[in-house]
This record gives structure tokens, sequence and C-alpha cells, in this order.
């Protein structure tokens, strides 16, 4: 079933002169689709043609307008010669698709070309008239919706997940083709450019298939990347998470305005994604499942000890679920009871909890009834979704690229695609199988785990030549089913039985294996928040830090680099080496991260990331995560540095102010991240394997380095004390390196996850930045060490200077700190390796130094244990002594979730005038006298924008452009080059945010980054793919500020529910 | 191990003043970390002169890529390419326009042709204005000229509104290309004394007096504030009569000094030398219609007027008294029949003076 596609084209400005003798531009467009292409007339003689041409009419298949781009030429025209392009703009129909998005696109664009950048600009006015398509046997997946934001978006509420989706498509690589020798840089740049929209197009239009035949509605977390394998062709591939999500109702938008505030405060997340039915205007959070029973149900003991289920409620709410949907949802229950008995609404009274195995095996039964990949790509997760988890689970793979088939070359039928599963079955089912295979060994992975799922999912790929080395990652966990399956996310009963009765901010840290039968040496102790269940010592995860998590002190970035030299080879012989290699480049990283976690005095890692990249005679590995302390974990033991052979009086002294230095580092660092841990009695339960093993919780699919380090009897320092060991000269480099790490600037704080742990105050004042370098290493003969070196100072010297420019911007976090490294392709017989960084990053600017004393005040007694003075004698944190009684704590529990809800909205009316405040001074509009003001667009990797509200979601950007130049020089060189290209696809993305009616991109990230140059010829070429949501925020105005000295419960509640 | 390429790019473009000083001065990446280093940027931070100067080379090829969009303001508020608040943009304007005294009082009155061009590395030589910032302020001058020659309506005006700049500064490059236009001879020895700011007073002043658009009368002519009106400097001839009659001289020379006697203690300088100042203003005035002559008008003024009176160590406020009075006197000679012109005429010629009559 058709829909009509109208484009109107209304003006150009700032065009460039294309007729040198009379200084000016005779400029028209044409506008295509598909096959059919419009003309608007000729506008004689103007840099800023006014052409207000009629209304352009396509009809087209849906399939089309969710494949094809619109796009829009302008052209000089010339009587006598050819027409010249001036340049192109090619706008996604996407967004219009989807009636909960943008309605219509209208604005002016950058008209971009490939050879000049950015070359005037064009105001079109694009709709999309769309006829409901009912047949079953479409092919197209209008009205599914996606987002990048690896959480559940903030204005809608999550009915059901179901799971892993992915696709993936192939096709020749137009640079490749034949055609690519007689035809103009130009026009090979632009095929490529809107093959790859095709591609995404279609790619997307499949998983939004896939979808709706889950049964879903939209894709979250959705990640596509592009595999550049040269010769043998161009992969497109994407993965995420596919979601029935309803939208909340503006009635109920208040709710996310606390939502936004939540990530500081644990206690209160369950408002935030918690939502209501779409229809009504009932301020209950469904997640809460406890006023439905208190209200259809007679109170059974267990209902009376509200805080054994994870999503904390505000016991201060009145309970208006009424609604009829979320009763119809109710309704779906036995239904799905019948087909798994363990989830049926029986009492939930026989135990307060069950023991891990039970529910381990309960749990995967639901599961893998439902999901054939029980994979997830989300890291943010709404509250009770993680029951536990186990640990990062990885997997790489190195493959052999090889041209399988060899079809239509040279078919240049205007790029249609293919249909590659008549014409050439092969490629895409063997990149299929490639991932399958990665997926199916995570699985595995976490099984071992004892985990059912994998959340925090990510691919990437990194491609040498013909070698490419696939890699996965994610983090086993144990997810309450209730959020898979129909129905049961409203009905209370049926999932009591797969809570802990353990309060949620430790919950998720208990381990879901057996302790009995651990899939790794592990230190196990009881919980330090609960006492009643086991936590491994130290936990790695590639999410973000859950909300509800408790932490003491503050995080901070921790990186491992680590580069390893390697033989150049050919084919089989040089997969091999790669293959190798990697166990051993994962076990160093591994190490890295562990001495610098314990360096730190912390004991988890969010947000791993761990990026390998292989060159042709190097292989680099870069890990960043989040360090922090989870107060439900035991403290870290010291590092102790002994010597192998002590002999000698020197060696012995070396050793101690070796040791003496670690020792200061970690004091120093103790101080600098506020981590003070209550003291309390250790009782550490035996684990079956002896400990001062590497309690690794990173599992990896190569596992032959699991226990290398020797075993030494350590007579002095804690029992779970970190040895180092110098036996040689690397050991010693490595100490080296570890205590090299320049500290952080004052003022600043950084990680890589969303939210920085610890820190609850910030500001609107944000800015993103990309910060790309490229060395060259000038000698060949470099060692390990040698590399190692070099790789950690061209980080730390990254990092240095970000600290430095934001110099002005302190107290300032940079949030989402995200490093990529490539060693790109090198051009004949080269001795030199190239490093190439680029960093999407992000920062807040904080607010003084004083504010963030006051806030810390203000949230501190429920969320951090800290050392403050002011700490309340009730805060029952940090007074564990009072957990002997559980109901006791309960209604602890209670009653500080109430005092941090209203906490909670007295913390955001205090901000919400600062910001308006700071909002004054932001939003004048442009005071020039000419010229319409241009909408400022914010750009943030984060999923939200502090400070604000997140009112609509407009659809997916996804951009990809590719830029050449043959006058590398005269445009300032490479760094010009690739400077004016990336304020160019800033200004592009920003143009079509604003386009599309937005005000800010979340969830933004720059995927791809290929630069290639040839400075003898005075050529460069690159290729960027930048992604993100567009959406649409509000500041918190001041109406809905409540002066900040309210104490009596009415208005904390209305505090908490949202000012209206 | 060197670096290849260094970028860093912002959403919204973050600019440092003192690094765009530097660079609007014409400084070199090199000689700006060096500057920056002195000035004490690095203290307090653990950086070094590498980062220094990755980040001074990153804020030069944004002002670079700015610069495009400089040279036609309007451009900078509605184009995409760089996100930049509007009090950051108006910085951003008026100190890329902004100019050194130094130099415009070398350029100021010549040609802004290609020639004038060519000698700006002596200019610079002299000035010790860096040859880049140099080349930047001279063809600021000439973009303005050659937009507002084009433009009908007020100078100021005109100036203000295609390059957004303040009034101060708009009403500066109205001087200058006033100036520029009617080739004004300000190089002279003789002139060396007077700052631009006097000049650019004294344009103010036959601008908004001399010109066709001073009338009041906007009829949006072409050039009508460049222009000094045609009709008025012949009206001018007609002053002459003030020297060329005896009787009028002598009856203007006695009420002066009646006026003037016992109030200042030049009195008497100022009564012998009447008869030579009133000569030399009234000859100036008559002399206007040519072109030629228009050029030595300041040169005039110091010649014939300000020079003897500073040899007579007239006070500033000798001047004053002897300048109301010269004028207001002659209203009272009866045959005199020019009071508009010689209002109009002496109004601007006693506030130059004033303006100019210092050391």
């Amino acid at each position: 079933m058709p829909g009509k596609l109208k484009a109107k084209i209304v003006a150009g400005r700032h065009l460039p002169v294309m007729d040198r003798a009379s200084d000016l531009t005779d400029a028209f467009v044409e506008v295509k689709f598909g096959n059919t292409t419009f003309k608007t007339d000729v506008f004689p003689k103007s840099l800023n043609p006014q052409w207000n041409s009629e209304w352009f009419k396509f009809e087209v298949d849906d399939e089309d307008l969710q494949d094809e781009p619109l796009q829009i030429t302008v052209l000089d025209h010339d009587t006598y010669s050819a027409n010249d392009a001036i340049g192109k703009v090619y706008i996604d129909i996407d967004p219009l698709l989807s009636c909960e998005a943008a309605t219509v696109i209208s604005g002016w664009l950058p008209i971009y070309d490939t050879i000049h950048g950015i070359r005037g600009e064009i105001n079109v006015l694009v709709k999309v008239d769309l006829f409901n398509d009912l047949n079953r046997f479409r092919q197209s997946s209008c009205g599914v919706k996606f987002f990048c934001t690896t959480s559940i978006p903030r204005c809608y509420r999550v009915a059901l997940v179901h799971g892993f989706v992915e696709e993936l498509v192939v096709n020749e690589d137009p640079e490749y083709q034949w055609i690519d020798r007689i035809r103009t840089p130009r026009a090979s740049n632009e095929a490529r450019q809107r093959l790859i929209s095709l591609m995404s197009g279609e790619l997307q239009r499949k998983i939004g298939l896939k979808v709706l035949e889950m049964g879903g509605n939209a894709v979250v977390g959705y990640l596509q990347c592009f595999d550049l394998e040269g010769e043998s062709g161009l992969v497109v591939r994407a993965i995420g998470t596919a979601c029935t999500l309803d939208k909340l109702s503006p009635g109920t938008a208040p709710n996310t305005t606390t939502h936004t505030n939540t990530h500081t405060l644990p206690n209160t997340a369950p408002t935030s994604n918690a939502c209501n039915s779409p229809s009504k205007d009932s301020k209950e959070p469904v997640f809460s499942e406890d006023p439905p029973h208190s209200l259809s149900g007679p109170p059974t003991p267990l209902r009376t000890l509200p805080s054994s289920s994870p999503p904390p409620f505000s016991p201060s709410k009145p309970c208006s679920r009424q609604s009829s949907s979320s009763d119809t949802d109710l309704s779906l229950t036995p239904r799905i009871g019948k087909t798994s008995p363990a989830s049926s609404p029986s009492p939930p009274l026989s135990a307060p909890f069950l023991i891990p195995t039970q529910k381990l095996t309960v749990l995967f039964i639901l599961l893998s009834q439902f999901i054939e990949f029980p994979i997830f790509t989300l890291t943010c997760f709404p509250p009770g979704f993680l029951v536990h988890v186990g640990g990062v689970v990885s997997t790489r793979s190195v493959k052999l690229l090889d041209r399988i088939h060899n079809p239509v070359l040279g078919n240049t039928r205007s790029y249609k695609l293919l249909d590659w599963n008549s014409v050439a079955a092969d490629e895409p089912e063997t990149r299929d199988a490639w991932w399958e295979e990665i997926r199916q060994e995570i699985k595995s992975h976490a099984k071992a785990l004892g985990c059912h799922a994998v959340v925090g999912y990510s691919e990437s790929t990194s491609i040498c030549e013909e070698v490419c080395i696939l890699s996965a990652s994610g983090t086993a966990a144990m997810l309450n089913p209730r959020f898979m399956r129909e129905g049961c996310l409203d009905t209370g009963g049926s999932d009591h039985r797969f809570e802990d009765a353990s309060p949620p901010s430790c919950g998720f840290v208990h381990i879901p294996y057996d302790e009995f039968n651990m899939p790794f040496p592990a230190q196990l102790t009881y919980c330090y928040h609960c006492r009643r269940q086991k936590v491994p010592d130290v936990l790695f995860t590639t999410i973000d830090l859950p909300a509800e998590a408790e932490v003491t002190g503050k995080g901070c970035l921790i990186q491992a680099r680590l580069c390893r030299t390697k033989k150049k080879a050919q084919g089989e012989v040089n997969a091999t080496s790669i293959s190798n290699l990697l166990p051993f480049m994962e076990y160093e990283l591994h190490t890295q991260l562990m001495n610098k976690l314990k360096l730190r005095s912390m004991n988890a890692l969010f947000g791993l990331r761990i990026q390998i990249s292989v060159g042709e005679n190097m292989l680099l590995g870069l890990a960043s995560a989040t360090g922090v302390y989870l107060s439900a974990l035991p403290a870290p033991g010291g590092i102790q540095i002994a010597g192998k052979t002590p002999s000698d009086l020197s060696y012995d002294q070396h050793i101690s102010t070796m040791q003496k230095r670690i020792d200061d580092t970690i004091a120093k660092n103790k101080e600098l991240y506020n981590i003070h841990p209550p003291e309390c009695i250790e009782e550490v339960v035996g684990s079956p394997i002896p400990d001062r093993q590497r309690s690794s919780r990173l599992f990896r699919s190569t596992s032959e380095s699991s226990d290398e380090l020797s075993e030494l009897d350590l007579s002095h320092g804690k029992k779970d004390a970190f040895v180092l060991e110098i036996d040689d000269t690397d050991a010693v480099e490595d100490i080296q390196s570890l205590l090299t790490d320049a500290p952080i600037p004052a003022g600043f704080y950084s990680c890589n996850t969303e939210v920085m742990p610890g820190i609850h105050n910030w500001t609107s004042g944000l800015q993103m930045f990309t910060s790309v370098r490229v060395y060259r290493l000038s000698n060949a003969n470099l060692t390990n060490q040698g590399l190692n070196k070099i790789f950690t100072d061209l980080c730390e010297n990254l990092l240095k200077s970000l600290y430095f420019k934001l110099r002005s911007m302190i107290p300032c976090c940079l949030c989402h700190l995200n490093f990529t490294v490539a060693v790109p392709e090198e051009e004949l017989i080269q001795v030199r390796g190239h490093t190439y960084l680029s960093t999407p990053l992000l920062l807040w600017s904080g607010e003084n130094e004083e504010q963030l004393q006051f806030s810390m005040e203000l949230c501190g007694e429920s969320t951090i244990s800290n050392n403050q003075p002011t700490a309340k004698p009730s805060a029952p944190s940090v007074d564990y002594g009072s957990f002997a009684d559980r109901c006791s704590t309960w209604l602890e529990l209670l009653r500080l979730k109430a005092h941090t809800i209203r906490r909670g909205s007295v913390k955001t009316s205090r901000r919400t005038q600062l910001l308006a405040h700071s909002g004054i001074a932001n939003q004048q509009p442009v005071s020039l006298p000419c010229g319409a003001p241009v909408t400022v667009v914010k750009m943030t990797p984060l999923s939200f924008l502090p400070g604000t509200r997140i009112v609509k979601y407009l659809g997916i950007i996804n951009m990809f452009f590719i830029r050449e130049t043959t006058s590398l020089r005269e445009e300032g060189g490479v760094s010009g080059f690739l400077h004016s290209f990336i304020a160019e696809v800033f200004a592009m993305v920003r143009a079509h945010v604003a386009a599309l009616g937005g005000n800010a991109l979340v969830s933004y990230s720059m995927k791809e980054c290929v630069f290639m140059e040839n400075p003898n010829k005075n050529q460069a070429q690159c290729l960027i793919n930048v992604s993100g949501d567009a959406v649409i925020f509000i500041r918190e105005s001041d109406q809905e500020a409540i002066p900040p000295l309210l104490t009596s419960r009415q208005t904390s509640s209305t505090g908490a529910d949202g000012t209206t | 191990m060197s670096v290849e390429l260094d970028v860093f790019v912002v959403n919204t473009t973050i600019m440092d003043e003192e690094v765009y000083q530097l660079w609007l001065d014409g400084y070199t990446v090199n000689d700006a970390v060096k500057v920056r280093m002195e000035g004490g940027v690095l203290e307090g931070c653990e950086a070094s002169a590498e980062v220094l100067h990755s980040d001074t080379m990153d804020q030069y090829r944004t002002f670079q890529m700015c610069e495009r969009l400089l040279h036609s303001p309007v451009k900078l508020a509605n184009q995409l390419l760089f996100q930049i608040p509007p009090h950051r943009q108006v910085m951003l304007i008026e100190r890329y326009y902004a100019f050194d005294s130094v130099f415009v009082r070398e350029v100021l009155g010549k040609k802004l042709s290609k020639g004038t061009k060519k000698d700006l590395d002596d200019v610079s030589a002299k000035t010790g204005v860096t040859l880049k910032s140099c080349r930047r302020q001279f063809d600021n001058f000439k973009r303005v000229f050659k937009v507002v020659e084009e433009l009908k309506g007020p100078l100021v005006e005109n100036i203000r509104q295609h390059f957004l700049l303040s009034d101060k500064l708009a009403r500066d490059y109205a001087a200058i290309v006033f100036f520029a236009n009617n080739r004004f001879e300000t190089g002279k020895k003789k002139l060396h004394y007077l700052t631009f700011q006097d000049f650019a007073f004294c344009a103010g002043q036959l601008i908004s007096n001399w010109t066709v658009g001073a009338l009041g009368d906007y009829n949006m002519v072409e050039d009508m504030d460049v222009d000094l009106e045609k009709e008025f400097l012949q009206d001018l001839k007609e002053l002459k009569i003030l020297i060329t009659d005896r009787d009028l001289l002598d009856q203007h020379k006695s009420l002066v000094c009646t006026a003037l006697r016992g109030k200042t203690k030049a009195f008497n300088e100022m009564e012998a030398n009447f008869k030579n100042l009133s000569r030399g203003l009234v000859n100036i005035a008559a002399k206007l219609t040519n072109t030629k002559e228009v050029r030595d008008f300041f040169i005039d003024l110091v010649e014939k007027f300000i020079e003897p009176c500073r040899s007579d160590k007239w006070t500033a406020g000798d001047m004053r008294l002897y300048l109301t009075h010269y004028t207001n006197s002659a209203h009272v000679l009866d045959t005199f029949k020019h009071q508009v012109v010689w209002d109009r005429y002496m109004g601007v010629i006693k506030s130059c003076i004033l303006k100019m009559y210092h050391d």
C-alpha cells in the first residue's frame, strides 16, 4: 500500500558563486525519490534564490519510503554546457512514518558536496501521507519506533521487553566497483553515500518487521554499524532490543520531570520509568505492584513488607490505579500463567526468597521459551528488571574476509539493492553465521555464570586488510521475567517469588551462580548491605550503574591500555597469530584494570568496554570503564608487591619504597574519591577454591589464562590483598605505568557511563565534543614495552588536553567519555604505525563547589554513606547494626524512601531555580538584526539532558557522510580538513534535528570515523557515521519549582509526582 | 612519534578571547604559544607546552574557518556551521573589526587601493603592527567602504546594519570611509600630532553638517553622507566678503576685540593677529569648491589657524572664547547677509579646531 510523499522547495541562501563572470548563480533544484524526479524553475542570478515551488508529490510504496532517502540536488543552470551540481541534501523520511514522531520536516538544511563541503543552505518542506497497511505479508514496517538510547526512552513506559533483534545486509562497495575507475570521485562518493543510506533504510525496515512479528512496537538500544570490508564488500548490521512501549500521556508528563533527576536518587527512580497507563492520568507507577494488591487482595504478611519488591514506591501516594488498560493487561495473565506454572500467581508466602539454584532454573525455563537469544542491548533498566549480575562475558573471533562470490560486477542500475537472497545468498549468510556463532558463545558463557541473559550487549569489528576481528561483549545477568512476558508486568503476585528478600540497592550484586560450583575462582562474602546473600569481591559489568545501587564516594574513569606487536603476515597465518595473541591481551588488560581498580580502592567496574584493534604489525587494546565502590561489596584489599628472589638488601628496599608509593597512592585516592566505607566485621566466607587467586569476573572465551599468577605466601597485609610480583622488567614497567596515570586535575570528574556515580547536581550547561588524533610512530623496531608506553602517553595526553581546554568550566564532569582506537591501513612498505583516537564525549559543567556541597548534603543521607559530619544518625544505610531486625529495616527503608522522594523534589526545585536563571541567559534569541535566529540544538551522548524534560522523541538520526579533497594543503592540512568536516557533520546533524522540530540530539554517537590520506597527492578522504535520537526538550521552568523548604508529606508527594 | 592530526571539535563553539586576540594581532601559532606560556596559562594545570600548542592550533583553525563568515557578519547569525551563542558572535565581530589607532592613522585619507595595500609592509614596520594584522584591518576598511559605497541612506546606520558593529565602531568606520572618499591629507608632518580620534570627531562633524544628508532631508541619495554638499561649498565663496570688504573686516575685528577685552591674557596677540586669522579661515572656506583644496582642509586649518595661535600660546579656553565671539560677532555686521552659511561653516570649524587644538 502506498503512501504519498510531498516535498516543497522554498528557498536557498548563501549559495556559492557558480558564474565567475557575474559573481552570481542561476540555481534550480532537482527533487528525486526512487526513480521519479521533479525540477524547480531556474531562479536566475541570485545567491539567495526564492523558488517557492509547488508541492512535488511522489506516490510510492511504504517499503520504498522506509528504504529510500529523499534526494535534493541543487544545480547551477548553464545554457551552453552541462549544469553544474552545487550539492545535495539527503533527507531520511523515516521519522515521518511513525505517528508519534515528527509530522513535518521543515527548515534550512545545509547543501552538501562531498568535495567542497557545505555550500549554502536550502529551505524545504517535506510531508508524508501514509495509508495504513494491514496486510499481514507486507514488507514494510512503518510505525516501529527506533531509539539509539540504551535505556527506556523518557516519555515512554515499557510494557514488554521482547528481546534481541538483529539484521545484516551486504552489498558491494561502490568504491571498489570497476566503474569507479572511470567516474569522478564525487560520483563515487555520492554513490556510496546513497547506497549506505539505502542499506540502513532497508536494515531498519527489516528489523522493524522482526519487531512486528514479535509483537513489539519499538526498538530500543538500536546500534547500527558499518563494516567497510573493502574488496569483499560493505556490511551494514544492526542490533537492538525489541520492546512494546506505551507513550505516557501528556498529563502524566510531570512524572518524567522527577525522572530526569532520578538517576541521582536511586530510590525515586521508579517514578521515572514507571509509568502510567497510556490513556489515564493516574499517577501510579505501574511497576510498583503493591498498590493493586492492597486494593484488591487481602493484605498478607508479605504485603506489609513492601520493600521485598524491588521497585520502591512512594507510600504517600494515593492509590489511584483504576486504569482500564492495565486491567486488560491483568486479564492476560492467566494465559501466560498456564504456559509456565512457575509464574502463576500462587500465593507468594511460601518463602521469602528462593535459593539461587531454584530460581535460576525457573527463570531459565521461562526465558528460553520466549527468546532465542536472551540478549539485550540496554544498559539502563527499569528498576526491578535486573535481579542479579554475574559479570562480563565477551567473545572474540578472528575471521578472514573472502570474496565468496562475484555477482553482478559493475552493475550500476541505480544502486538498487540486490535481492541477496536470490542473487548471492552466500555472503549475508556467512556474516550472519559468524555473528550467530558469537552470540551462541556469549550465551553459553552467560549460562556458565549461572545467568540466563546478557545485558548491555554490544558488537564490534576491527578490520585490517582481509583479517577481521569480531567482538561481542555484555554482562551476564538474571532478569526479572515479568518484563518479558505479557501481562506479568502488571500482576503483582507472580514475581515475588523471584525477588530476594533483600533491599533493591544490593540485590543485583548477589551472585547468580551456585557458590559451590563456581565457574571461576572467586572470593565470596556475605553482602555488606543485607548480610543474607553472597557477593563476589569484585564486579565487572558493561552496563550503567543501576539507579538503585548504593555507592560509597565518587566514581572515576579507569583505563587499561595495551599494545602488542605482531609480525606482518598474510591470510591464514596472520589470522592465527592474531588469535593467538588475543587471549594474552585480554588477560593483560584485565590485570591492568584490576590493578587500577584496587589502586583507587574501588570494587566494581561499570560500562566496561574493551576494544581490540588490529593493524598490520600491531594490536591495540583499550579498555575503559567507570570504577566505583559499591557499598554492598567488600572493601578491596591493597596491592602487595613481592620480589621473586628476595636476595639482596637494596632490592628489598626498592620493593618497599615501591610498596610505600602504592600505599600512599591508595590512601590519596581514597581521599580524592571520598571513599570511606564504614568499618565492619569481616566475615569472609570460605570459598571452595583457595583465595589469593585472581578473582575474575571476566569470563573469557579463551580460558587458558585464568591462573597464571603463581601463589605467594603473604604473611603480611590483608588476606585478600592483591599481589604484584616483580620478577622481571615487565613487572616493573607495569607497576610504573600503574603509578604514572596522571591524576585528574581538581574540579574534574570523568566517567564513561551516563551518570557520574556519586555526583548528583547537574546543570544544563553541557558541551559535547569530539577529538581525533592520529600519531605516526617513527621507530619500526619498537618493543612491546616501548609501544605500551607510547600508547599510554597518547591516551593520557588526550585526556590532559581535554582537561586543559575545559579548565574554564570546572567543576565539571566528563561523562560518557568514549575512546576509540584504530590502526588505519598503511601504504606500501611502512615502518610506521598510526594510532587513531576518536573520542566523542561530553561535558557537564557542574555547579560551583558550594552548591555541590549543598546537594550532597541533601541526598547524602540516603544514597551515599559518606563521611560528612552532618550525616544523620538515623541514616539506615550507614547503620548496619540495625539490619539485624529485618522488619524494622524494611520499615526503615520505607521511611527512607519517603525521605528521598521528598528530598528529591526539594532538590529539583532548587535546581530548577538555578536553571531558570541560567536559562534566561541561554535562551535569548539571536539579537542580531538580520536573519531568522538559528535554533540552538544540543547534542549529547547521554540519553537525557540534565535539568530538562524530554517531551517528545522525533525519530532516529542516522547519517553517513563522505568528504574528499584534492587540495589538502590549501584546506589547512589533514587537521584543517578533518576539523571542518567534523564541524560540517555537526552542522548537518543539528540542521536535520531542527528541521524535524527538535532542539536536541540525545544518545549521539560517532560510530565510524575513517580517515585516509595521501599527502603526496595532496588528497584525503574521510567517512563519518553519526547517529542519535532527535528530541524536543523543555527546561523545567520556574513555575514548576517548589519552595525549597517543604517538609510536610502532602507537599512532598506532589513534589514527587511532579509539579505542573 | 609525531602528531599527524589533532582535532578538537565542539558542538557549541568554545573560543578563548585571549587566543582570539593573539590571532587577530597576527601572531603565529608558535608565538601565540609563547605569549600564552608567559601569561601563565599553564599555571595550576598539569599541562605541557604540547597541550598548549594543540589547543592554540585548534583555536586558530576555528578562527580561520570563521573568518569567511566574519567578512559578512550578517551571515554569522544565520549560518549553520558553527553554533555560537549570540553574545559571543557580537564579541567576535566587534573584535574582528576593531583596529589599531596607530595603523589607521597611517592609512587614513589614503585611497583604499591595491597600491596602498602593497605598501602595508612599510606601515607594518613603522607601526609595529604585524603585517597580517595590517592586512586584516586594511581589508576591513576596504570591505566596509565597498559595501556602503553602493548603499543609500545614512552612512553610520548602513555600517551598523551591514556589519553589526557597535555605534562607536560604526562611527569610526564612517570616518574612515569619509576620509578615504574625500582623500583628506592626514600624513603631513604638521598633522602628525593629531590622533585618529581627533580626525574621527572632525569627520563626524563634517558628515553631519556639510554633506547632503546633513540637511535632514533623507531622500536617500547615494553617497549622501560621503560627499560634501556642492551647493554649500559654492555658497561658501560668498563669505569672502568678510575679508575683501575692508569695512566689514575692521568692523568685525572691533566687535570681537570689544567682546574679548579683559577676558584673556592673550588679548594682545588676538588683536594683532585678527586679520590674518580671519583671512585664513575665510580663505579655507572659499577654496573648498576645489577638490584638491578639500584634501588640504586639515593641513590648512593647522597652518593658517592652529599654528599661529599655538605660537602665541593661546590656551584652549582662549581658543574657545575667540571662536565663539568671532562667530557671533559676524551676526551683528549689518552688511553681512550670509548668516546661515556662516553658521553652518563656523559651527564645524569651531568644533574641529577645538578638537584639534592640543599638543
